[in-house]
């Protein structure tokens, strides 16, 4: 089990970070710090691509919590990618889909930011 | 064998034991998914028993600072499937997570969410915790298929 980690530069100052695999306990520290790094180099708009990711777990979340909040510091955001039900059903089980914009694609996460 | 006897085909023990870190909570999780699969759980259903049982075992990683090990027990009949995992911790604060929607819905007390996913997804959740003993966590989720 592993995640894989991709981050590229988009539209403005946007970046967003492509998630391949499995957020979890032993995973997720990887996750927080790609997430860690960009906020250090002072990229607070953020699109995080969980498309291709199978599963998560409260770990994973409280790492895009984490990242939201530092974000929001700054008066930027974090908008998901997220098309898998499973994962739509935790996000909506806990209320985070308050908190977070939750989009089916990349082009309408991107679009939301700004 | 008495034919008025009723036997359950789906009944089942499995026991596993896994070192208390990261890297074998995915082990867990795989094995109590075969276990949960050979009830009839919908593919959803099994995805909570995943969840669920991975949110235990990160607890017990978390807050079981005393326990290198985690002990895991299901009982599988055909109508339902009793998660029992054991470890040498003694915190858990399932006590104070209640099961309110949208308690997250600010961001915060982010450390909750793993207990708050195990009430959400399972049928009954109930622990003891003994000082010396360490915690005992059992979960039960019905199958209602």
């Amino acid at each position: 089990m592993d995640i894989k980690v991709n981050v590229r530069e988009s539209e403005g100052d946007a970046y967003v970070v492509d998630l391949t695999g499995e957020i979890d306990v032993y995973t997720s520290p990887k996750v927080k710090d790609a997430i860690t790094e960009l906020i250090d180099q002072e990229h607070y708009n953020l699109v995080i691509n969980l498309e291709k990711v199978r599963y998560i777990d409260s770990t994973g979340l409280g790492v895009l919590i984490g990242g939201l909040k530092r974000v929001r510091e700054h008066g930027g955001s974090v908008n998901l990618v997220c098309t898998n039900p499973q994962i739509k059903k935790i996000f909506d089980i806990t209320g985070l889909v308050k908190i977070f914009g939750i989009f089916d694609d990349e082009q309408s996460a991107m679009k939301a930011l700004v | 064998m008495n034919p008025a006897v009723a036997v359950d085909s789906m009944h089942g023990h499995v026991e596993l034991k896994i070192p208390a870190k990261a890297e074998w909570v995915a082990v867990a999780r795989l094995a109590v998914a075969a276990v949960a699969s050979r009830l009839r759980f919908s593919v959803d259903e099994i995805e909570d028993v995943k969840l669920a049982i991975a949110e235990a075992c990160t607890n017990c990683i978390q807050h079981g600072a005393d326990s290198d090990q985690i002990e895991i027990t299901c009982e599988a009949t055909s109508t339902e499937l009793r998660l029992t995992v054991r470890d040498r911790g003694v915190v858990l604060h399932l006590e104070s997570v209640e099961s309110e929607k949208d308690r997250f819905g600010d961001g915060g007390r982010t450390e909750e969410l793993g207990v708050f996913l195990i009430r959400a997804l399972m049928d009954s959740v109930e622990y003891h915790v003994d000082p010396r003993e360490g915690t005992e966590l059992i979960m039960t989720k019905l199958v209602t298929g």
